[in-house]
This record gives C-alpha cells, sequence and structure tokens, in this order.
C-alpha cells in the first residue's frame, strides 16, 4: 500500500495500513504482535544499555526505538519493552504517560505541533494553529485528519521563542511559520 | 545578534562569535576557530586547578539559579572511590529562553568540549547530555559532532592520548519541562517519571545512579574552554555593574519586539539600551508594556522597572525580578496581561510533575480562575484567591515549579491589576473589545 | 540506628532526645504530638509529596516537611504556628478541591484522614467555583476498587507495591492534574498482599470490595486480636457490627507484621461468624443427643473418661491456654494427643523479612507442639481399639477424618463449634467458643507469645475450651478449676519452662518471646 493511501494508522486494524514508515500498526498480517526489538533494533537497544550502569536507564531511548519504527507505543510495545528491560508494564506506562512525545495512539501521517506558549501567543501563534487546522481538514486539535495525513496539536514551548511561531512536523523544525505560510508549507508535503 | 544573525555592535560575542558560521560545526572548523586546545591543557592539569580557575573567573550558573560554577565544581569530592557523573542540562524549556539551543546548532563542538573539560574537572568519566525531544536539529547536529569528536580519539578511553577516560552520551528527553528540574533529569535518566527528588541528599552527594553527580547548563558549559584559553582574569573584566557577576550572558530576546534574537552581552549591560538599541524597541507603532526578564518563572516587570535595571543577577533582583535563565520576554500595549498569564499558568498546570500538592492542584486552580477572569466571569474576590492560593504555592513544594507559577500571577496582580480589574468590570477582555468595534 | 548518637530538640516546648537520623515527624510522635500527613507512612520509603506536614523550625527560611526532614541537635520545631498552620490549610484545600464531597457513601468516612484533618485544620468554606474533575471507578483486581475521584496522589500504594511487594503493577500514571493511579490491563492486585493498599490508602481512594457498602466506621466495634489463619501471627483488629465480625485488618507490630496483613488472613474471617452452632452441651441418651446444662454434661463426660485411655485430636487453632488444660487432661486419664494442620502455598512479602503468609493454615502450630501434641497425618490410625476419642474442633479449616476408623473408638467425645458429621456419633458434644469469642493466647512459629481478646459475645452456652478442660480435669479429680484465662496462663507459665516469667500484663498487645526463642531477625532469611 502506497503512502498517499486514506487510512486510519490503529493497530487494531493493521490491513488498513501494509508497509508506511509512520502510522504503522505493530501487528502483522497474522494479527500477532511483531515484536520492535529485534535485528539491528535489538542489537542498537545493546549498544544503548552499555552506556547505563543499570538497564532501565535504557527505557527512554527504547521508547524512541519504539516509536521510530511504529509511529506510536502501543501497550503491546510497552509490554515487550518491559520484558526486555526487566521492568513491569504498569511501570513502563506510568512513564510513558509522564512524556508528551510518546504518542498512546496512532496519530496522522504528519505530525504538526505549533506552539502557543505565551511567547509565541504574543505573536500570533493561535492564527497559525487555525490556519493549520483550517488547511489540513483537521475537525479538532488531536483529531487526525480524514485522509489520515495530519494530526495538528498545540505544544508547550518549543525552545525557538525569538522564531515565533516555532512548528514541529514529524522531525522537521519550522521556524517563523505565520499563517500565512501554512498553504505552502503543506503544498510541500502533499 | 538579532535574527538573522546580524551582531550588534555594542554585543560582547564569546559564545555566540560562530552563530550562523556554518564552517564552526565541523570539527576540522572549530580546530581552525581555536577548539580543543583548552581541552588538551586541560588533560594536562590537575583537576582541582581547573576548579580553582573557574572558580576565579566568577562563572556562575546560567540555568537560572546562578550558583557559582567552580564552587559546584568542588563538592564532588575526588578519590572517594565512586564512579562521578557530569550532566549538561540542555532541555532548554523555559519559555522565553532559546540560547542554548543556538550554542548546539552552531557551535556543537564548544559544549562538547566544555563538557569533556568539566567532567575532568570533577572526576567524571562519563557526562550524559540530557537534549530534550523537541530539539531535532540541534541532536542531530550534536550526534554529529560527537561522532567526528570520538573518530578523532578527542574522546573515549583514551582521551586526546592522555590516557584518561572521557564519555559524552546524549540522553534524549521526551517532552517534559520538568526535567530542566536537575534531580528530575536525573530521574529522566535513569528511566523514570521526570520527578523532581527531595533534596539533601544533593546531587554531589548522591545525585544519578546514587552517585555523586554534578549538572551544569549548557551555556555555563559552553564558556568553560574560552575562560581556560584566556584566562580566569579575563573572564572576570567582563563586568560593568556587580563583581558578584561576571563574564558574558547571552540574552534570548522574544515576544513584541523589532529584531527578536539572542544577545550576548557582558553582565551589568543597561537592559534599556539592550531593549531599545539592540533588539530595536518595539515594532512599529506600538510601545513596550512589560518585559519578563529572566524566562517565564521570574516577576512580570514593568517598562520602569525594567528601563532602570542592569543586567546582572542582582541588578535584575533589584528591580523586581530575576536574571533566570535570560530568557526575555517582551510584551507591547496591544497585548492582554491577563490573557498570557493566564497562558503561562496553563503552561505550569500542563507540566506539573503531579507530585506536590500545591503544584498539582494549584497550578490548574489558578489557570481555571486566570482563564475565567479573561473570558468575562471573574470576581474582584478571584483577585485575593490568586493571591492566596500563590502564597500557598510559593516555598512549600520539592522543585520551585509551583513557585514559577505563581510568580507572574502575583507580580501581574500586583503590577497590573488595573488589566485584571478593567476585565472584571467589563465582563471581558477590553482589548478584544476594541478590535471587535 | 540504634547506635545512632542521641539528638536533643524541642517540639511544641518538649525537650525531647532522639536517635541522629529520625525524622522531625517521628520525633514529635515520641513525644506525643502528631503533625498531620498523608504520603508518609512508617512502613513506607519517604516521599515527601504530600506536603501536609510543613512544620515551622526556627532558624529555617522555608517551612520543614517533617517526614523528609531529619532531626538536627539543638532544632526547636513549632507544629501550630500561624504560618505553619496556613500552609496545611492550603494543602487541605487544594486536595479538597477536586475530591467529591461524597462522605455520605463513602466507606471511609470516619477513619478518613481527609476529613479528620479537615476538622481539626481545614477551611470552613470551598472557593472552587469550577466543576470538580471526574473519573470514573476502576476495578483494580484482587479485593481493591479505585474510586480515581477521591484519590489524593499520596502514592503509598505504589510505594508499597513497588517497595514492599516488589511487584511494581502501580504507577503513577499522566501528569498534572490529570494525574491518576494507574495499572496496565491484565495485571491486577492479586498479590497475596496486594489487599494492604486498602489500609495504607488515607482516603477512600482504595476499597475493600468484600467491605464495601457493608457498615459505617463509626457503628463498628474494634478489638485487638492475632490473626488466626496462619503461623505467623500477624496482629490483627477484629471489627464488629451488631456481634457479626464485619472486616479483619492489621494491627501494627513492628516485630511480627509491620502494618500489613495477607490477603488469605483479612478475608479469612467468616468462619468465626458461623451461625449454626452448638447452643449447649449434647449428651447421648439412648440413640439421640439430649441438650442439657453443664452441671449435668462435664460429670457425664467424666464418667465416659474414667477408667480409659483417650486419644486426644487437638486443634492447632487452639489457645495456649486450652491446650495447656488439654494437655492436662491427657496427663490426667492417660493417652496421646495428636493434631492435624492443614496447608497451602507459602506466600512471602518480599520487602520485609521474615514475614509471610506461612503453609501452616492455623495460628498455633508451635503451642500445640509446645503443650506435647504431635502432628500426624492420620491421626485416627492412632487409635487403639477400646480408647476414647476426644475431638477439639474450632472451626475454620477441618480436616478431614477417616469414618472407618471411628468405629474403634469406645466413645467419642467433641469439643466443637458446630456439629460436623462425626459429631452424630457422639456421646458428649462440650460447645466451645472460636477464636473471635473468647480471650487467649497464641504462640506464633517464632515463639513469640500474643494475647487476642474477645471480640463477639459466645452463642448461647458455649464455653472457651480451656474452661470446659478445667472442669472435666477437675471432675477428674485433676484439682482446682480457673474461672480467667489470665490464671490458665499463669498456670502454664509456672508449669512450663517455655513459658516462664510471662503473663498478660507483660505480654501486652505486642506480645513476647518464649524463653529461648531467638529474635524474628536472627532468624530472618
Amino acid at each position: 500500500m502506497s503512502a498517499d493511501e486514506p487510512g486510519t494508522a490503529r493497530e487494531t486494524s493493521p490491513s488498513a495500513h501494509g508497509n508506511t514508515a509512520r502510522g504503522n500498526g505493530s501487528q502483522g498480517a497474522s494479527g500477532e504482535y511483531q515484536p520492535v526489538f529485534v535485528g539491528p533494533v535489538r542489537d542498537e537497544l545493546d549498544r544503548i544499555i552499555a552506556r547505563y550502569p543499570v538497564k532501565m536507564a535504557a527505557l527512554l531511548p527504547a521508547l524512541w526505538q519504539v516509536q521510530e519504527a511504529r509511529g506510536w507505543v502501543s501497550e503491546h510495545s510497552m509490554a515487550e519493552v518491559a520484558q526486555v528491560l526487566d521492568l513491569t508494564p504498569a511501570y513502563v506506562k506510568g512513564v510513558v504517560t509522564f512524556y508528551t512525545m510518546y504518542h498512546q495512539h496512532p496519530v496522522g501521517r504528519y505530525f504538526v505541533q505549533v506552539c502557543t506558549t505565551s511567547p509565541c501567543g504574543a505573536c500570533g501563534a493561535d492564527d497559525t494553529v487555525a490556519a493549520f487546522l483550517r488547511h489540513t481538514g483537521c475537525a479538532d486539535l488531536g483529531a487526525t485528519s480524514e485522509d489520515g495525513k495530519f494530526t495538528v496539536i498545540e505544544v508547550e514551548c518549543l525552545g525557538a521563542c525569538g522564531f515565533a511561531t516555532p512548528v514541529m512536523i514529524n522531525e522537521e523544525f519550522l521556524e517563523s511559520v505565520t499563517a500565512e505560510k501554512v498553504p505552502d508549507i503543506l503544498a510541500q508535503l502533499r | 545578534m538579532g535574527f538573522p544573525y546580524q551582531p550588534h555592535d555594542r554585543e560582547q560575542a564569546v559564545l555566540s562569535r560562530y552563530f550562523g558560521d556554518a564552517g564552526a560545526r565541523s570539527l576540522d572548523g572549530w580546530r581552525q576557530r581555536g577548539g580543543y586546545r583548552a581541552l588538551e591543557s586541560a588533560l594536562g592539569m590537575e583537576p582541582a586547578a581547573i576548579v580553582s580557575i573557574v572558580k576565579d573567573s566568577g562563572l556562575r550558573g546560567r540555568g537560572g539559579a546562578g550558583f557559582p560554577t567552580g564552587m559546584k565544581w568542588s563538592f564532588m569530592k575526588p578519590g572517594d572511590g565512586k564512579p562521578h557523573y557530569l550532566c549538561c542540562n540542555a532541555d532548554e524549556s523555559e519559555p522565553g529562553t532559546f540560547k542554548d539551543r543556538e550554542i548546539m546548532r552552531w557551535t556543537p563542538h564548544a559544549l562538547i568540549e566544555g563538557c569533556a573539560i568539566g567532567a575532568y574537572a570533577i572526576g567524571a568519566e562519563t557526562c550524559f547530555v540530557y537534549i530534550r525531544g523537541e530539539f531535532t536539529e540541534p541532536l542531530r547536529v550534536m550526534e554529529a559532532a560527537l561522532r567526528e569528536t570520538y573518530a578523532a580519539g578527542i574522546l573515549g578511553s583514551n582521551a586526546m592520548g592522555t590516557g584518561k577516560r572521557v564519555d559524552i552520551y546524549i540522553h534524549k528527553g521526551a517532552g517534559a519541562y520538568i526535567c530542566g528540574e536537575e534531580t528530575a533529569m536525573m530521574n529522566s535518566i535513569e528511566g523514570r517519571r521526570g520527578n523532581p527528588r527531595i533534596k539533601p541528599p544533593f546531587p554531589a552527594v548522591a545525585g544519578l545512579f546514587g552517585q555523586p553527580t554534578t549538572i551544569n547548563n549548557v551555556e555555563t558549559l559552553a564558556a568553560v574552554p574560552h575562560i581556560l584559553n584566556e584566562g580566569a582574569a579575563w573572564y572576570k573584566g567582563f563586568c560593568l555593574s556587580n563583581p558578584k557577576s561576571t563574564g558574558t550572558k547571552l540574552f534570548s530576546v522574544c515576544g513584541n519586539v523589532a529584531r527578536p534574537g539572542n544577545y550576548e552581552v557582558v553582565m551589568g549591560f543597561p537592559f534599556r539600551d539592550f531593549l531599545y538599541d539592540l533588539c530595536g524597541g518595539p515594532v512599529a507603532g506600538r510601545s513596550f508594556k512589560a518585559v519578563i526578564p529572566g524566562g517565564s518563572s521570574v516577576p512580570i516587570q514593568t517598562m520602569p522597572e525594567a528601563e532602570a535595571t542592569l543586567m546582572d543577577y542582582e541588578g535584575f533582583v533589584a528591580q523586581g525580578s530575576m536574571l533566570g535563565s535570560g530568557g526575555v520576554i517582551v510584551f507591547d500595549d496591544a497585548q492582554c496581561m491577563v490573557k498570557h498569564i493566564g497562558r503561562l499558568a496553563r503552561f505550569y498546570a500542563h507540566e506539573s510533575c503531579a507530585q506536590c500538592t500545591q503544584c498539582r492542584e494549584g497550578t490548574a486552580w489558578v489557570t481555571k480562575i486566570m482563564e475565567r477572569i479573561e473570558a468575562g466571569g471573574g470576581t474582584m474576590r478571584d483577585l485575593d484567591t490568586l493571591l492566596e492560593l500563590s502564597e500557598n504555592m510559593t516555598g512549600k513544594t520539592i522543585c520551585v515549579l509551583s513557585d514559577s507559577c505563581a510568580a507572574p500571577v502575583v507580580s501581574g496582580i500586583q503590577k497590573f491589576r488595573h488589566e485584571f480589574e478593567a476585565h472584571i468590570a467589563g465582563k471581558g477582555c477590553p482589548l478584544r473589545a476594541t478590535v471587535a468595534a | 540506628m540504634a547506635d545512632a548518637p542521641q539528638v536533643s530538640l524541642t517540639v511544641e516546648g518538649r525537650r525531647i532526645s532522639v536517635p541522629a537520623g529520625t525524622s522531625i515527624l517521628e520525633a514529635a510522635k515520641s513525644a506525643g504530638v502528631l503533625i498531620p500527613h498523608y504520603c508518609y507512612h512508617p512502613s513506607l520509603p519517604v516521599a515527601g509529596v504530600c506536603r501536609m506536614c510543613l512544620v515551622e523550625v526556627e532558624k529555617a527560611a522555608k517551612l520543614a516537611p517533617a517526614c523528609a526532614t531529619s532531626v538536627a541537635e539543638g532544632q526547636v520545631v513549632h507544629v501550630h504556628t500561624p504560618k505553619a498552620l496556613e500552609a496545611r490549610r492550603g494543602v487541605l484545600e487544594f486536595l479538597l478541591i477536586n475530591h467529591p464531597l461524597d462522605c455520605p457513601i463513602c466507606d471511609q468516612a470516619g477513619e478518613c484522614e481527609l476529613q479528620d484533618y479537615t476538622f481539626r485544620e481545614g477551611r470552613a468554606e470551598g472557593r472552587l467555583l469550577e466543576p470538580k474533575r471526574f473519573n470514573p471507578v476502576e476495578d483494580f483486581g484482587g479485593d481493591v476498587l479505585y474510586v480515581t475521584n477521591r484519590c489524593i496522589l499520596c502514592t503509598r500504594c505504589v510505594r508499597f507495591m513497588d517497595d514492599i511487594v516488589k511487584q511494581p503493577v502501580l504507577n503513577v500514571s499522566e501528569r498534572g492534574d490529570r494525574a491518576v493511579i494507574g495499572k496496565f490491563e491484565g495485571e491486577d492486585l492479586t498479590h497475596a498482599w496486594a489487599g494492604n493498599v486498602i489500609e495504607l490508602c488515607p482516603v477512600g481512594a482504595l476499597l475493600s470490595k468484600d467491605f464495601l457498602n457493608k457498615a459505617r466506621a463509626w457503628e463498628l466495634d474494634r478489638t485487638p486480636s492475632v490473626c488466626p489463619n496462619c503461623t505467623q501471627g500477624c496482629n490483627a483488629i477484629l471489627e464488629t457490627r451488631d456481634n457479626v465480625l464485619v472486616r479483619m485488618r492489621p494491627r501494627a507490630n513492628e516485630d511480627v507484621n509491620k502494618h500489613f496483613l495477607c490477603e488469605y488472613g483479612r478475608l479469612n474471617y467468616r468462619w468465626m461468624n458461623e451461625g449454626r452452632r452448638v447452643e449447649a452441651p449434647l449428651v447421648r441418651q439412648a440413640d439421640r443427643l439430649a441438650a442439657v446444662d453443664w452441671d449435668q454434661a462435664i460429670p457425664a463426660a467424666a464418667a465416659i473418661l474414667r477408667g480409659k485411655h483417650a486419644l486426644v485430636l487437638a486443634s492447632p487453632m487452639l489457645s495456649n491456654e486450652s491446650l495447656f488444660m488439654l494437655s492436662r487432661l491427657v496427663e490426667r486419664v492417660g493417652g496421646r494427643g495428636v493434631f492435624q494442620v492443614e496447608r497451602g502455598p507459602e506466600a512471602p512479602l518480599e520487602g520485609v523479612p521474615d514475614l509471610a503468609l506461612r503453609a501452616e493454615r492455623a495460628a498455633n502450630v508451635r503451642g500445640a507442639e509446645l503443650a506435647g501434641f504431635v502432628e500426624s497425618a492420620t491421626p485416627l490410625a492412632e487409635l487403639t481399639d477400646g480408647d476414647v476419642l476426644i475431638i477439639v474442633d474450632v472451626g475454620g479449616v477441618q480436616p478431614a477424618l477417616d469414618a472407618s476408623a471411628l468405629a474403634r473408638a469406645a466413645a467419642v467425645i467433641v469439643l466443637g463449634t458446630t456439629l460436623p458429621d462425626v459429631a452424630r456419633i457422639a456421646t458428649a458434644v462440650l460447645p466451645i467458643t472460636n477464636p473471635a469469642e473468647e480471650e487467649g493466647t497464641f504462640t506464633n512459629l517464632r515463639g513469640r507469645v500474643q494475647r487476642y481478646m474477645q471480640a463477639k459475645a459466645a452463642p448461647a452456652m458455649a464455653r472457651p475450651a480451656w474452661w470446659v478442660l478445667s472442669d472435666l480435669v477437675g471432675a477428674l479429680g485433676g484439682g482446682s478449676s480457673y474461672f480467667l484465662a489470665s490464671d490458665v496462663f499463669a498456670a502454664l507459665a509456672t508449669s512450663r519452662p517455655e513459658f516462664a516469667g510471662l503473663s498478660y500484663d507483660s505480654l501486652g498487645l505486642k506480645g513476647a518471646l518464649l524463653a529461648g526463642a531467638a529474635e524474628p531477625a536472627e532468624v530472618a532469611r
């Protein structure tokens, strides 16, 4: 399935995806959970673990690996991470829910984070958010557009206040995004 | 220098000298600009001698608290048989602050060199650089720079061929302002929720993994190679006001100002000149109304206060605020203080780790009251309630997140009470009413 | 800490001396000053998060959390200054803004620390104008229900599961005011000791399903007791409502069970409420058992025994006092004493040395052994033709008896609480009380002798077994009768060297070790 085909990224509906890099469910065709920590990913984790005196310290990096592989961190994956790092799933979940960058549910192919904290708020961040919602067709903050491509959220300070309004789209960090620039930015993604 | 990197002649560019200069990012480029000389000489010195130089320079922590760096390092007892750790705080999350981001983006080797010197000085063989997860570009740049450094034998088990081990690893954050608090950061590195820890024990006694640990801000560590290269007296000479505040300081400027960006000035620089000359004053047709000078956690200044301030640790305190992280947030006369203070409260409510009662419940409650006042549902009694809640949120919790939420609320009501009263009397925002009419 | 130097300080004007390293909270406690607190618990690691225990320490810049601040020489601590009271009033207000005021339907009401401290130090009115936060109730599995809205996030439950049970199945999820206690789907509070989170919870957030809506706290009568369900001898509180046991909870004893009680113990109290009881002594007349007065029953039983040997099948659930009298009976008539023990899997509480639900599921196995009774898996095999079989049955777990072997007995005397099948062929049935209905002592597996008090009235004519046996021994010419459990214990202490020096007074409510018994710490794993 090509990345352009619509589909929601739910772990429970693996058939809607195929091989898209982001938003891919963590279940294979059989419906069985496919572990993340195999092959090179596992090797990478072992290298990370070696940096720390305790295995548990590799938890945040391991969760990043999961999110990189699957686009989000499912309960299945939390259980896998727990098993790999000798923790309990409940412990892992407590940590996952603390950090806002781990997605606890699937998100759109392009995950748009717009800073709206006061400094940006004083420079038109609210208009930038509104423009992203309007032009992506997302019904609301946090909701994924019908084509499965976009999820737009407000975030707290992105640490680039002098470049209001900073916007993160997946790994890309954009500076000085005004409402007027939004259509062009989205056009490049489409 | 304001965006996009136009230096101003009244700046003193030490840390920011190569901002905008892509050639400084590579190891070769950095070496051509004098890089790693300081580390090389440091590794040939006794650690105590390095600590002593840093003490003499007067360098103080640039993350917010302003604790003397040399003294902090001297708390690490050499030869105690325990592994020591250095943590570099690159979690820059304080609203209004974006200086560490620029240091990492443009001069990653300056930070790596500072980390290596710092680690060696405190008897640590391992340094973790905790970079917030949102900093995708600084992360990429730092990772690339570290790879180069290891490949060149500058780091590792035989750092610069001296037989001494210095390892630096990046630990990527995952979205939590509170992880900029040093004990929360240690918990985060250990794979825990980013909950601040009760002190004592202090990190120098039992920190990361229970071992003696020092945490320094990016800007602090990046200044260290310069101090070693040029000498403590050179650094100490950067002082325009109080002798307890020395060196250069990066100030991030944002909000309603003509030229936002990072400016590096000598400690004690007049804030008035800084705002109107370096930053270009307000945008056309507007005037300044208020400044939060040290990141969102410090009290708000009125313009008369700001204009009378000399920019150092003591100078900001003398004018009703704090230097904090050096993140200057400027609001002009088109801005509603009630709205922005409410928005800041919401920030803290979002970021509270949930441990302490006053913070968990107080930040959320203050947000609700602020948002109700802004929406026109406030009463005069709410102002008393806000002040009382703020008092109960100040000085009573494990860390100062709760205090930080209270600071702008209290100073806002004290200094901009008329705006709150106008919202209450007019059942809504007077500025919005003007726009609508 | 035993060897730590002493530190002198002043708390609320009282000069005290405590070992260095003691927290201000514990030091104040020793001076009789209760500093209000929620997250602190003496059996858990310090968290210092509720901030309720803030006190004023002279010369300190800020209020100090008493739980997380160590005493210092010359320290002057004030608990009730305006500054400290205002700070705690603030904490109470913050805790209450989102706490539902549903005390009228909350099981914790009446024993709720949020109610108590608010009554003592809180504000008279609420100032929150916004709607309260709402979260649904969650079943945490085991016996535990989580009423999220009432939770004050003190994290006692999380720390208990992490650090004491060493099975971290609870967490704090989310952050800020969205934070709740969470768990992972499919991983429940099913550990043998998990139920302790119910008592640890200072408010009505973690409730016992077993006790749910059963009684109001103020209707309960509480009696210090010892859990009869295994040989650990955990100290317990028996709670009755209208003479019915409705709850058994842990009672603190540092040397035995800290503050804990296992699931098996706490939920296994219903047998002491058994309603189908033997209400009067029964003596066989022709082919039926007839109810008679004790005045007739004792001589009748004595007549059966006179000139005969007896096999006594004792219960390891009997008190030391009853076992002592039973041993006197065995000596008097000649014979042997045996007992059976029900066994189950042992379940240790990882974080506390030498604390476990023991395999032997009766409180006084050690006491039975000390009284000369021998454990036997097939007790009736010992029965010789023509012997009188005496069966003592307190209730609880009942071993099965081989009916065919019974036929060899010349006569069967039952001292029992109920009428088991075996009683149908009995010559005499003498009604006795169960541990909730009498006073007595048990000896736990480490040789600690511990008292338990009478929690509810004995049914009809039932008497403690020691009383029945004392009369019976007397009727057989064995000397004086006893009228008080303490008198029996005194006699036991005089005649059995292991019990030498012990008395009800010296035992108190925490018990004491038998002569020569090792401290639990010394036999710990």
